[in-house]
């Protein structure tokens, strides 16, 4: 299949003039398509969408908007601008210039972070492709659209560091990216909190705020790798990762503040009642998604982190601008381990401890969001303070999985967790009833009863505008 | 850091499914599973925990135990399914934080005993009609993946996650220690250069890929994986002509009785006594022949299950030979002897060579158990001396334990009659590691005192064994005592690592086997690697793993 690279396609790796990558791609773009049409988003491929394209990694004026069918869409390649001669920042190597090709030993842990990270992009598109059928306006529509057709590219920007540094390797990886689904029985995809289902739009405001918030610090992390393709592919797609995370953000906090208004507005304090979302619920689905995104992070001691880190292929967030001191040798962190039934601390050295070093500066990121809802809510008269859980609550993975802590991360029993299961997280009712009440609005300027408008639209647009043609 | 703990507590082989901490054994018409799911904290020693389905000498222990159990206690199954029991993971092989603070002692001896184990399926799979199924429901890592090689078929499942794996040589800096390349090239008959991809991966191969290269011999998708291996696992069983109808016997614990003044320690299993002489670094082993009347029938055989003195005396021996191996290593010599009557042994012999011949299951397991544990005599990196004196009985099965000692010496004292009898059963049911008979590698280069030696019947006195080619030195009555003495006080005085070294290259002469290949070739190596800076050294691939900084190698080939 031919495919027009330079229109087709917007890059900045200089497509046109590159072999090995046209031909994989050739292989790999009816794939994707094949993909898209059969896991994007449901009902929506024929409509127009008023959507950002990245069209370059020009700090002004990288994104072009304008209506487009998704199958249209010109998922581009862009890496950030190249530094002058870029250095590895930390690490073993710190000091050495930054690697432009893949070092043979570092091979096979480039790939594993690589396809790690790139599964997470398709995985996302997946849980979300029903949402479509239940927006609340359409300017949310538009935004779905606009969060699933990113992390399509997104996915294509992994792929081309796997087709153009991993040979064979990559390309068959490539084609795995497209052949696990998200819930699986059979080929799920690697990270668990990507299995999750994601059927309704408080869910999918959690996934935008918490999930894609852990891929901001994990995209982070990598924009410091030593291996410089990598570095520049993620720090051009933190900056669309950022509008993913303000969808999740501004739509909780919109949710709250409408809970809250239907609260008030009930003569019994009954948000339900006046077909709303009460306060608690939204608060048991920021406990699971936020427990589940912790879980991302990996063990709070690992050695694949500490190989990472001393490789120079994972940082720290804002490694090289936060931190002076660079081979975290020598220095130790205190983790609480859970031992003999009591939580015991325990000096782990630095570089073992690098997942627990950036699941804190992410929760430190949720709990500024946190607050800010807390104060939408309270500024609408409610008494509702919401919290984060503690880190230890509801974990899966790491340290504190396979016992119980409270929403304070206080040990208690698994019969005690079980009694309070329902009070702490979402319930098959919970569930039910918001599918019952998250009914499609789609008229140009109305929105559903259960979340109010955003305080502005897209692009300096208007929130009434018609972001979806129907 | 590396510390002996070899010296701080004493190991015990003797457990029951009953008590199994890592393995669960469960028994279904034709099929028995054995599912690995490792207690984290149960490790023998304190200061690893068992993540990840890794094992310890523990955990193999339990798997040792289920495989004889599954020959003497489940005779009627035909097909054995090695599965996990954890999330993801089949098995992550031996736990490198128990290596890493193991003494080197230790190690090998862990390795040895794991490739016994390992050949112990094998053998069930070739001679008991038990085939062994691996059924890889996560990922088969390092000894994971060679305790699936043991087994005589793969499959692995299809959860776009799971791979197979040899990540010795990439990740840790030494090889995969229980015949997991050898089987790779020899059992497997994957090309060199293929094997040779596949063992410098560390994160392995996933199921289209490993099928290719021949790793696995098959795969289901994780809805049709439960199905799709019950489905093989039947198919097992019927090509086999459908479940069995043997009763099996009950493999009770051994009675063991302990000891010690200050010189010696004593063990008194039935029909066998262990003298250990710490300051010495000698041990005597006595074992003891049969006292009652061969079994007529199989099912007078039957009838004394587990307390058959041929079955008895060789587990008290197998035993005997762990106990020494791993709770006594700086014994160097260990002195053989046997007590009891010479044609009680053959009249035992032959009864179990008469039933086997008759399709007897039992009088099978038993000669298939004595030959394991003669091979198990074989394996032992110690000095070994026969000595036979009058009231011995070295005759056919016990024999087999004088042939495979470095050396025997047999007391000629013309008023004390001394003999020692040949069987049948020293032609073939009890072969060493390379398939030989002992006698045969022993006359390697005299075959006309092979073929003459085949012909002597009844009882052969010291001056015609030692004649014939068939024991070491015959010293009469004036020069035994010296003799003997001069001998063992010297053997104990040379360097231990070269005795081991020696002897081992002494004793397997003839062609070579899978096995031989597997303890030889391998071993030497993993042992010689093993010891290098470049694994143990302060910054070696072993000690570096799971720190925070890379090894440090040194590049000079050796």
């Amino acid at each position: 299949m031919a495919i027009d690279y330079q229109s087709k396609i917007p890059n900045n790796v200089d497509l046109a003039q590159d072999r090995r990558l046209q031909r994989a791609l050739e292989h790999w773009q009816p794939s994707y398509q094949a993909w898209w049409q059969e896991m994007g988003p449901e009902g929506l491929q024929d409509k127009d969408i008023y959507l950002r394209t990245a069209i370059s990694a020009d700090k002004d004026g990288w994104a072009h908007f304008d209506y487009v069918k998704m199958p249209d869409y010109r998922w581009g390649i862009f890496l950030a601008e190249r530094e002058g001669e870029r250095k590895v920042n930390f690490g073993d190597h710190a000091g050495l210039p930054a690697w432009q090709e893949v070092p043979g030993e570092y091979r096979n842990a480039l790939r594993r972070i690589i396809v790690t990270q790139a599964d997470t992009e398709p995985a996302s598109v997946e849980q979300q492709r029903l949402l479509g059928q239940t927006a609340p306006s359409l300017y949310d529509l538009r935004n779905l659209c606009q969060v699933n057709v990113e992390e399509g590219r997104h996915l294509w920007a992994m792929v081309y560091l796997l087709h153009s540094y991993f040979g064979a390797e990559g390309r068959d990886e490539a084609e795995e990216l497209l052949a696990r689904r998200s819930g699986d029985a059979d080929k799920p995809r690697i990270l668990d909190a990507f299995n999750q289902p994601c059927n309704d739009w408080l869910s999918f405001f959690c996934f935008t705020m918490f999930a894609d918030r852990d891929g901001k610090f994990q995209l982070a992390s990598l924009a410091e790798s030593g291996f410089d393709p990598l570095a520049r592919t993620c720090k051009f797609m933190l900056t669309e990762e950022a509008h993913h995370m303000f969808v999740g953000d501004t739509g909780l906090e919109r949710i709250l503040r409408r809970s809250a208004q239907l609260t008030k507005l009930d003569p019994n304090g009954d948000a339900r009642a006046q077909g709303g979302i009460d306060l608690p619920t939204v608060q048991k689905f920021i406990n699971f998604w936020f427990s589940y995104c912790l879980d991302l992070f990996g063990s709070e001691i690992s050695t694949n982190a500490a190989d990472f880190f001393g490789a120079g292929l994972k940082g720290r967030f804002g490694e090289e601008k936060r931190f002076t001191e660079h081979t975290a040798l020598g220095q130790h962190k205190e983790i609480l381990q859970w031992k003999d039934g009591r939580l015991q601390p325990e000096q782990i050295d630095l570089r073992s401890a690098m997942n627990e070093v950036l699941r804190e500066d992410y929760i430190g990121d949720c709990a500024n969001a946190v607050r800010r809802w807390s104060n939408a809510v309270q500024a609408e008269g409610a008494a509702f303070e919401v919290k984060l859980p503690h880190e230890r609550f509801h974990r899966r993975q790491g340290l504190y999985a396979g016992q119980s802590f409270d929403l304070e991360g206080n040990p208690i029993s698994d019969a005690e967790f079980e009694q309070k299961r329902a009070e702490w997280l979402p319930t098959q009712e919970d569930k039910d009833y918001l599918v019952r009440i998250m009914q499609p609005v789609r008229g140009v300027g109305q929105i559903a009863n259960w979340i109010a408008p955003p305080r502005r639209g897209i692009n300096g647009l208007d929130f009434e505008f018609e972001y979806v043609r129907i | 850091m590396a510390h002996d703990s070899v010296s701080t507590f004493a190991v015990s082989f003797d457990t029951h499914p009953s008590r199994y901490r890592h393995w669960q054994l469960r028994v279904d018409g034709g099929v028995a599973t054995l599912t690995l799911a490792v207690d984290i904290d149960g490790g023998l020693r304190p200061g690893y925990p068992l993540k990840l389905n890794s094992y310890d000498l523990g955990v193999d222990i339990e798997l040792a135990d289920a495989i004889r159990r599954l020959r003497f206690e489940h005779p009627a199954v035909r097909c054995v399914v090695v599965t996990g029991g954890v999330p993801k993971m089949f098995c992550a092989g031996a736990n490198i934080r128990m290596l890493a603070t193991s003494s080197h002692t230790w190690k090998v001896n862990f390795c040895k005993f794991t490739n016994e184990t390992r050949c112990e399926i094998e053998d069930a799979t070739a001679n008991s009609g038990q085939r062994y199924i691996a059924a890889c429901n996560g990922t088969a890592a390092g000894g994971g993946y060679e305790l699936a090689e043991a087994c005589a078929e793969i499959y692995l499942i299809d959860d776009g996650f799971s791979a197979v794996s040899l990540p010795e040589v990439p990740l840790l800096g030494v090889l995969p220690g229980t015949g997991g390349l050898t089987r790779l090239v020899d059992k497997r008959k994957v090309r060199r250069d293929i094997a040779d991809i596949f063992c410098t991966k560390a994160e392995g191969f996933r199921l289209r890929d490993a099928l290719k290269m021949r790793l696995v011999d098959g795969g289901f998708a994780k809805s049709k994986w439960e199905a799709g291996i019950a489905e093989r696992a039947a198919n097992v069983v019927q090509a086999a002509g459908g479940v069995g109808s043997e009763p099996g016997i009950e493999l009770k614990a051994l009675e063991l009785t302990r000891t010690s003044s200050p010189e010696t320690e004593v063990f008194a299993w039935p029909h066998l006594l262990l003298e250990v002489r710490t300051a010495e670094r000698t041990a005597t082993l006595t074992l003891q022949g049969p006292e009652g009347q061969a079994p007529e029938t199989a099912n007078e055989l039957y009838k004394q299950g587990c307390h058959a003195w041929s079955l008895a005396a060789f587990r008290a021996l197998d035993a005997a030979l762990l106990e020494l191996r791993f709770n006594h290593t700086n014994v160097g010599l260990i002195l053989l002897r046997t007590q009891g009557s010479a044609a009680q042994v053959l009249a035992h012999d032959t009864a179990l060579t008469r039933l086997r011949g008759e399709g007897d299951w039992f009088a099978r397991e038993i000669q298939l158990f004595q030959a394991r544990t003669l091979r198990r005599l074989d394996n032992m990196a110690r000095s070994l001396y026969a000595l036979i004196e009058p009231g011995s009985c070295f005759a056919g099965s016990l024999l087999e334990m004088a042939w495979a000692a470095d050396r025997s010496y047999m007391l000629a004292d013309p008023d004390r009659p001394n003999a020692i009898a040949l069987h049948a059963v020293n032609q073939g049911a009890l072969p060493t590691w390379n398939g030989m008979n002992r006698l045969a590698v022993r006359l390697l280069g005299e075959p006309k005192l092979l073929d003459a030696a085949w012909q002597l019947h009844g009882p052969v006195d010291a001056e015609q064994a030692e004649k014939a080619g068939l024991v070491t030195r015959a010293p009469d009555d004036i020069d035994w005592a010296d003799e003997v003495r001069l001998a063992i006080e010297e053997r104990v005085s040379f360097s231990p690592d070269a005795l081991t070294g020696m002897e081992q290259n002494l004793r397997l002469a003839g062609p070579e086997s899978a096995d031989t290949k597997l303890f030889g070739r391998l071993t030497a190596w993993q042992n010689w690697i093993f010891q290098r800076p470049n694994a143990v050294g302060e910054r070696g691939a072993l000690t570096m793993y799971g720190n925070p900084q890379p090894p440090v190698f040194d590049w000079t080939r050796t």
